[in-house]
Order: structure tokens, then C-alpha cells, then sequence
């Protein structure tokens, strides 16, 4: 084992300092295309790609600082504070944020070019690519966030995105409800998320968010084994909504509903991953947490490994395979990080290279979907040949999947395959072995239902434009190649020189295990061709009777919602709350109102009677008095003469004697 | 010569009755004499000062009085005339219209 | 009492009779009449006191036109021949007031210038000719007398304004 030194150069980040800019620049192309896009040519599209492009190159040079082992830059500007809790808005780059980013903006950019095709006349084209640009200034800002609430702005974010997106055409009934499905099953999964962080803070003093502070509190051991475990219970809560873990696998298959490009971004590259990416931030706090955490997600890890990829298994339609296949995918990177500090490297490595072979599989379904006009494996075959493009990337990217080598599959997979053997947890590993041969079966499936065999469609398909197929030759590249970075049997450790805890060991290449893993990726592959190599009907899987009724039912998990769940609340939870709102709070608001007319009504007697009387008797007082003056004017001049005299004959009196 | 009590209460004697004149009769043209009556008690008292005191401004005064009495009797006669006209009698006690 | 003030109380009487004869006749025309002889007193009074011009200004204006004026009026007013009601309702109130002018000035002039006192009203006529009135008329109090003359002639035009017959406005 050749330990490397890590020398830490006191250089002052380079280029890292401006990561920020990378999750900047998609909000401001977010508020040029949302305010400018129908007017540009092009639609507003060249928004969304400049600033991701840009974004890309900036990525490079921020990873380029951690290739020439620079420092982490941690930046934080105070926005307010509440009590004593310091809210700031800041950045935290260190090298997972390094190649997070990377994959964010390549995987971003890849389907940003990918929709100018794709999304082709499409009547909300404009509002595609400001959600899309909105969803990786989220993303990224998720990856850069500096505190936890930072981190869950982009988070939530980034789940309202996905409910846009998935509902983009939402005039069809299943692809809304798909979206809100998808919506509420990860918000489920964010309350205990909250908490989480709402834990962290408390137990680090309750004056600040910020993840590296609370990191190496927990590092220093800080953090009480309660609240630790506590927290990291909660947060992982998180990750099962947004990662689509057992038991909130549900949204994902249906949030196939969306357009591909969607797929591809966000439900197999990064929004997906962010959950996993989340539990590598907080790793310390796992670690210091009781080992129980850790198990737990072990066994949901393995536990969603396993029937997601049984379910993969019977899926008709192509993107719910891939799907599936996340979902189980996922499981491997959650796997490999239950496995501790051992596993860290090995689960986020897996991330980091099933990030590009997904996409490129989502885009790749995408481009036949987009020739032949339907999802349905049945109505394709023999596509090879009109779409031969599509075929071999599709390929490569399966390739990869299964864990072929030198694809990069091969080396993240196995990885975390090995380390489960060497870290003892066999049971994991087995499961995690008996997973890859079905990956490997259900990929084959996959493609030979696709590519191979007679066409069972009715269209004409043909190879899609450049656009489309430029994207997944660069994925297909970069699925080939990426693996390198931690080929750990050419005693490359890069990747583990960015993304490590601890001293990080490195672990020798295992050439038994290697082969295992080629030789279980083998079998699957056979045993997918000795089946579907020719097309029968009906689907041969049937064959497994009642197991296939249950897979095919995706085990009553979605009855069990509905009828546990959905009906109760939307029923009688519903209704309760509307008596009590008839009933209670209108009769409060009834009363008051009734009370003020009472009081409305002694107000107007007392101003009609009082009031008005006191001003009408005053007047009939001025009319009374007048009415007896008035007969004083007689109309006869000599009664006033006499008057007249009377006076004078007074006021001599009065002069002269008094 | 005679004491100046005289005049003065011969002028006194008329101008009350004159008052009473006004005040009590019907007739208006009897209305007028009576205010006649009236001044002349004031010219007669003017006239008594007058004498008494040497200035000759009293008598002038009571020139005065006696042609804005006749000018004054001229138009009051007009006026009762167009009463008349109007009403056939010349009663002022039945002529009230500003009675309320 | 002297011969003149003998003369002064009798003119006075007969005036003071004529005068309360008018306020309360019954015939209007002797109503006319009685004024008469009260107007003529009076200038006798002022005979008396020496002041000669005004006295017959007083018979020539006032016994002269005035008087005729009156029985002109009523004679165009039809005044009732012979006798008639002649006197309002408030007769006691007029009565009331009159005595009770009589009762003050007589008792403020008296107290001014009482019974005893040794002032006396000069007989000299020369301080009431036509001449000494003539100059003091002319030449302190022109200006009154061309007002009073204004006067004379807005009464002449307005009581023939007054009193023509409205043809026009028919």
C-alpha cells in the first residue's frame, strides 16, 4: 500500500475561490431566459447554455486547484441573525464539491444541448430551459452551500424543479399526478431532513449552520452520541426521500412521466445523487454517531438494492428500467458509505462515474423514444441499424452499467463491492454481488429488446440529429474514461486524492475480487441473452408465476399508500378538518359578527334617540320659540309705532334715572 | 316777555297727543295729520329755544322742518292714493300682508 | 303773569282742544278743520314769541297748502262723510303711551326749566324778521337750503310718479 503525502500547499484556493460563480451564473441565465427568451433567437436556449457552459470551464479550473492539492476555500458572508443563530450565505469547496460540480455542469450542459432537439417545438420550450437552468443554479448551489440551510434552500429548490419538470406536460392527467407524487414522497422524506439540521444546530451551540463547522465539531467529538445519532438518523431521512430509497422509492419510476432530457438530469444524475452527496458532506456526523446508524442504512441500502433491481427486471417501458436501475444504483452508493470511512471514497466515486453512464443511458432511451414514438420495448427491435449511433453509446453505456471493464463502472462498482468483503459486511456483499448479476441481465434485456431482432414497430425510424446524438458520443466518452481516475489497480488514486476522510488508505487492487465481479457481470450478461436473444411472446419472465405477479405489482407498495395513506388523509382527515372549520372557527367568526351588530344596533339607538333627539329638540325648541315670536309681527304699522314709542318712552326713563 | 315753560309745554301737550294719533286712529290721511301735529310741537320748541336764546338757527331749523313737512305730506298723500287704488279703503289696520 | 303770557295760555288751550279734537273726532272732514285751527294757533304762538317770518310761513304752508292737501286726499281717498269709525284697536295702549309722553317731557322740561325761573323768552323781533332770516338762510345755511329745495323737487316728481296710472304695463 503506497500511502501518498498529502502536502498541503499554502496557496490561497486559485480558482476555487470562484466557485460560487458556477452556481450564479444558472440563476442569472434563469432570469434571462424566463424575461428574454421567447424574444431570442433560438428561443432562449443560448441563455441556459452559455452560463453552464461557462460554468463547465470554471468547474475545470476549480478541480484544477485540488489536482495541484490546494487548500479548501470556505467563504462566508453574514446575511442575518436570528437570537444568536448566525444565518450567512457562503461557499465550502473542497474536492467532492470540486467533482460534484464537474458532473453538474457537464451531465447539465450535455442535456441543455440534448433539448435543442429534443424538446423541439415543444409549446413551453422557453419555460424547459428556464426550469432547467433554475435546477442546476440549484443543484450547484446545493453542492457549494457552505451551512445546512443554505444547502436546504438549493434542496427544496430542486424538488420544486422536479415537480415542474416532471409535470411538463401535465395536460395528461398521469403525467401531473406523477409529479405530485413525486413532490410529496421527497418532501416526506425532507421533514425528517429538517430536523436534522434543526438537531445539528442545536447541539453545536445554536449560533451557526455552517457544515464545516459542524463537521469538525463532530470530528473533535463535540457532538453527544445522542445528538449524533439522532441527526444523522434524521438526515438520512432525507436522503431516502430525495435518493429514492427504500421506502420512498415510489416517485422515481413514476417520474419517468417527464420529459427525457429530465430523466436524464435530474432523476439519474444529480438531484437523485444529492442525497448521497448530502450524507457524504455530513459524514463526520455518521461517524461519530452509534454504529447502529451506520447498519440501518446498510440495510436499506441492501434492502433497496435488491428489489429495485428485481423490478428492473419485468419493466416494459425503457426509461422504467433505467429507472429502476437508479434506484438500485443509488442503493450502491448508500451501501458504500454505510460501510464507513473505508467505503467513503469508494460510494461517492460511484456517484461520480454513474452520473455520466446514466445520463448517457437516459439521453440514448430518450433518442429511440424520440425515432419510434413510444417507451414500450415491445413495439421497438432492430434499431441498430437505422440508429447506429445511439446504438453504441447505448451500449457503452450498459457496458458500463454492468461493470465491464475498463468502463468505469467496472472500477466504482467493484470498489464498493470489495470493500463491503474487506470491511466484513458479508451479507451486503452478497447482496451487492447478486445485485450486479442482475444488473448485468436486466441491461442485456434492455438492449437486445431495443436493438435487436425485427422491428415490431410501425413508424420509420432514423438516427436522430447531431444534437442529440452529439451529447451521448461525449458521455459514451467520458463513461469510458472517467473510471481512470481511480483505476486502483494502476495504482491511480486521484479521485481519492480529492474525496477522502481521514488519512484516506488505499486500499491494493483485489484481482480475485475483480474477477468475481467480471465473472458475475458475465454470467448476467448470458444468462440476458440465453433468454431474449430471440423476442417471445408473452414476456419469458412470466415463467417465475405468482414472484412475477408480485414484481409486476411492484409489491402492493403503492396499494398500501393509497389505501394507508392517501384515502384516510384525503377522507377523513379532510372532512374533520372542514366541520371544525364550519363548525368552530366560522361559528367564532358568526358570533363575533353577531355580537357586533348587537352592539352596531344600541350604537344606532343610542344616536337616533339621544343624539338625534338632543339636535331635534334644539331645533324644535328654535321653532317653538319662533312660532310664539312671530306673533308679534302683526302686519299693523301703528302696533309696531306704538311699540316704537313704548321703547322710547323706557329708555328715557332708564337714561335720565338710573 | 313770557317764561320759557310755556312754549314747552304747549309742545309737549301737542306732540303726545299727536302720538296718540298715530298710534289710535284708522284713517290713514288722519294718521298723517297727527304726524303733522307732531312736528309741529318740534318747530314750536325749536322756535321757543330760539327766542330764548338769541341764535337765529332755530327758526331756520323749523323753515326746514316745515318744507320737508310739506314735501313729506305730498308723498304720503301719493302713497295713501295708491292704496286707495289699490284696496278701495285706506284703513291701516287692514293693511297687515307682512302679518304672519 | 303778564298780558302776553295771558295770551300765550289761551292760544295754547284752544290749540291743545283743536289737537285732541282731531285724535278723536269721529267726522273725518272736521278732523281737517280742527287742524286748522290748531296749525293757526300755533302761529299765533309764534307771533307771540316774536318770530314773525316763521309764523307766516307757518299760515301760508301749512294753514295755506298743507291743509289743503289733506282735504284733497281726502276727498280722492272718498272719506266717509259724516261719522264714522275712525279709531283702531288699540286705542287704551295708544292712550297709555301718550300720557306717558306727555307725563316725561312734561317732567324733564320742567325740571330743565322750571315754572319759576327767571328766564324769559325775549320779545325783540328783530331776531325773528324776514331780513335776519333771509341772511342767516343765505348765507350760513345755503347749503341745507338748495338740499331742501333737491328735496321739494324729488317729493314733486316722485308723488307724480306715484300716484299716475299705469297704461303701459296692462
Amino acid at each position: 500500500m503506497i500511502a501518498a503525502e498529502v502536502v498541503e500547499h499554502a496557496g490561497n484556493g486559485g480558482f476555487a475561490r470562484y466557485a460560487w460563480i458556477v452556481a450564479l451564473l444558472p440563476f442569472v441565465s434563469t432570469v434571462l431566459t424566463l424575461f428574454f427568451g421567447r424574444r431570442t433567437p433560438g428561443k432562449g436556449a443560448v441563455y441556459g447554455i452559455t452560463a453552464i457552459g461557462v460554468g463547465l470551464v470554471l468547474s475545470l479550473l476549480v478541480l484544477w486547484n485540488f489536482v495541484q492539492d490546494g487548500p479548501t476555500v470556505h467563504d462566508a458572508v453574514d446575511w442575518f441573525s436570528i437570537g444568536s443563530l448566525r444565518m450567512q450565505v457562503g461557499q465550502y469547496v473542497d474536492g467532492l464539491t470540486a467533482v460534484m460540480l464537474i458532473v453538474v455542469t457537464v451531465v447539465s450542459l450535455c442535456v441543455h444541448v440534448y433539448s435543442l432537439g429534443y424538446m423541439h417545438g415543444d409549446e413551453r420550450y422557453t419555460w424547459f430551459f428556464v426550469v432547467l437552468s433554475l435546477f442546476t443554479g440549484a443543484m450547484a448551489n446545493v453542492v457549494i452551500a457552505e451551512n445546512l440551510f443554505q444547502l436546504l434552500v438549493g434542496w427544496e429548490v430542486m424538488g420544486i424543479c422536479s415537480y415542474l419538470l416532471i409535470g411538463h406536460w401535465w395536460e395528461e392527467h398521469a403525467n401531473s399526478s406523477a409529479a405530485i407524487k413525486a413532490f410529496l414522497v421527497t418532501r416526506t422524506g425532507d421533514i425528517p431532513f429538517t430536523f436534522g439540521i434543526f438537531a445539528l444546530v442545536v447541539a453545536t451551540g445554536a449560533t451557526t449552520s455552517s457544515i464545516p463547522a459542524i463537521t469538525e465539531a463532530a470530528e473533535r467529538g463535540e457532538l453527544s452520541i445522542v445528538w449524533a445519532t439522532a441527526a444523522a438518523l434524521l438526515l438520512f431521512g432525507g436522503a431516502i426521500g430525495k435518493s429514492a430509497q427504500f421506502p420512498l422509492h415510489v416517485w422515481l419510476p413514476d417520474a419517468m412521466a417527464g420529459p427525457t432530457p429530465v430523466s436524464a438530469l435530474i432523476h439519474a444524475a444529480t438531484m437523485v445523487a444529492a442525497g448521497v452527496f448530502m450524507i457524504g458532506r455530513m459524514f463526520q456526523v455518521f461517524l461519530h454517531a452509534d454504529p447502529i446508524v451506520l447498519t440501518i442504512v446498510s440495510v436499506v441500502a441492501g434492502i433497496t438494492m435488491l428489489i429495485a433491481a428485481l423490478l428492473a427486471m419485468i419493466q416494459g417501458d425503457i426509461k422504467r428500467v433505467l429507472a429502476y436501475s437508479t434506484v438500485s444504483q443509488l442503493a450502491y452508493m448508500v451501501a458504500g458509505l454505510s460501510l464507513g470511512e473505508a467505503g467513503y471514497t469508494a460510494g461517492l466515486f460511484h456517484l461520480f462515474t454513474h452520473a455520466f453512464f446514466k445520463a448517457l443511458l437516459f439521453l440514448g432511451a430518450g433518442s429511440v423514444i424520440h425515432a419510434v414514438h413510444t417507451n414500450e420495448m415491445t413495439e421497438m427491435g432492430g434499431l441498430r441499424r437505422p440508429m447506429p449511433r445511439t446504438f453504441w453509446t447505448f451500449l457503452i453505456g450498459s457496458a458500463a452499467l454492468s461493470g465491464i471493464p475498463p468502463l468505469s463502472g467496472f472500477w466504482s462498482k467493484d470498489e464498493i463491492i470489495s470493500t463491503a468483503f474487506h470491511e466484513h459486511s458479508y451479507i451486503l456483499w452478497a447482496v451487492a454481488a447478486f445485485t450486479a448479476i442482475l444488473t448485468a441481465f436486466y441491461m442485456t434485456r434492455a438492449v437486445l429488446l431495443t436493438f435487436f431482432g425485427e422491428y415490431r414497430g410501425h413508424g420509420h425510424p432514423h438516427e436522430s440529429p447531431a444534437v442529440i446524438t452529439g451529447p451521448l458520443i461525449v458521455l459514451a466518452a467520458l463513461s469510458c474514461v472517467v473510471g481512470f481516475l481511480n483505476a486502483t489497480a494502476f495504482n491511480i488514486y486521484e479521485f481519492s486524492e480529492w474525496v477522502h476522510i481521514g488519512e484516506g488508505e488505499h486500499p491494493p487492487f483485489n484481482y480475485g475480487f475483480a474477477a468475481l465481479s467480471i465473472v458475475g457481470a458475465v454470467l448476467g450478461i448470458a444468462a440476458g441473452y440465453r433468454v431474449y436473444s430471440r423476442y417471445r411472446e408473452p414476456e419469458p419472465l412470466r415463467a417465475l408465476g405468482p414472484l412475477y405477479v408480485v414484481l409486476e405489482n411492484k409489491y402492493y407498495l403503492d396499494e398500501i399508500g393509497w389505501r394507508g395513506i392517501v384515502r384516510p388523509v384525503r377522507d377523513q382527515v379532510s372532512a374533520a378538518t372542514y366541520w371544525t372549520n364550519q363548525h368552530v372557527l366560522d361559528a367564532a367568526v358568526n358570533a363575533t359578527a353577531w355580537v357586533t351588530r348587537k352592539v352596531a344596533g344600541v350604537a344606532n339607538l343610542f344616536d337616533r334617540r339621544v343624539i338625534d333627539g338632543a339636535v331635534n329638540a334644539a331645533a324644535g325648541t328654535a321653532g317653538f320659540t319662533g312660532g310664539l315670536l312671530r306673533y308679534l309681527q302683526s302686519g299693523n304699522v301703528q302696533r309696531y309705532a306704538a311699540f316704537l314709542f313704548a321703547g322710547i318712552v323706557l329708555l328715557a326713563i332708564v337714561f335720565t334715572r338710573v | 316777555m313770557i317764561r320759557l315753560a310755556l312754549p314747552l309745554l304747549f309742545s309737549a301737550a301737542l306732540f303726545s297727543v299727536g302720538v296718540y294719533g298715530v298710534l289710535a286712529r284708522r284713517n290713514a290721511v288722519l294718521v298723517l295729520m297727527s304726524i303733522e301735529l307732531m312736528l309741529n310741537a318740534v318747530n314750536v320748541n325749536l322756535v321757543a329755544f330760539s327766542q330764548r336764546i338769541g341764535e337765529i338757527t332755530g327758526q331756520v331749523f323749523a323753515l326746514f322742518v316745515i318744507a320737508v313737512a310739506a314735501a313729506e305730506v305730498g308723498i304720503g298723500l301719493a302713497i295713501v292714493i295708491l292704496i286707495y287704488r289699490n284696496r278701495e279703503m285706506i284703513n291701516i289696520d287692514e293693511v297687515n300682508l307682512l302679518k304672519w | 303773569m303778564t298780558g302776553q303770557e295771558w295770551m300765550f295760555v289761551v292760544l295754547g288751550l284752544i290749540g291743545t282742544v283743536a289737537a285732541i279734537r282731531l285724535v278723536t273726532t269721529r267726522e273725518i272732514v272736521h278732523g281737517a278743520l280742527y287742524l286748522t285751527v290748531t296749525l293757526s294757533t300755533i302761529a299765533g304762538a309764534y307771533l307771540i314769541m316774536a318770530a314773525e317770518f316763521v309764523a307766516w310761513v307757518q299760515v301760508l304752508i301749512y294753514v295755506g297748502a298743507i291743509v289743503i292737501l289733506f282735504l284733497f286726499g281726502l276727498m280722492l281717498t272718498r272719506a266717509p262723510i259724516g261719522r264714522a269709525a275712525l279709531d283702531n284697536q288699540q286705542r287704551a295702549v295708544a292712550a297709555v303711551i301718550g300720557l306717558a309722553i306727555l307725563g316725561g317731557l312734561s317732567y324733564l322740561l320742567l325740571e330743565a326749566f322750571p315754572w319759576d325761573s327767571a328766564e324769559r323768552i325775549s320779545g325783540d323781533p328783530a331776531g325773528g324778521t324776514a331780513g335776519a332770516l333771509g341772511e342767516s338762510l343765505f348765507r350760513d345755511y345755503v347749503l341745507p337750503f338748495e338740499a331742501v329745495s333737491f328735496l321739494l323737487l324729488a317729493a314733486l316728481i316722485g308723488a307724480i310718479v306715484l300716484s299716475r296710472k299705469d297704461d303701459r304695463a296692462r
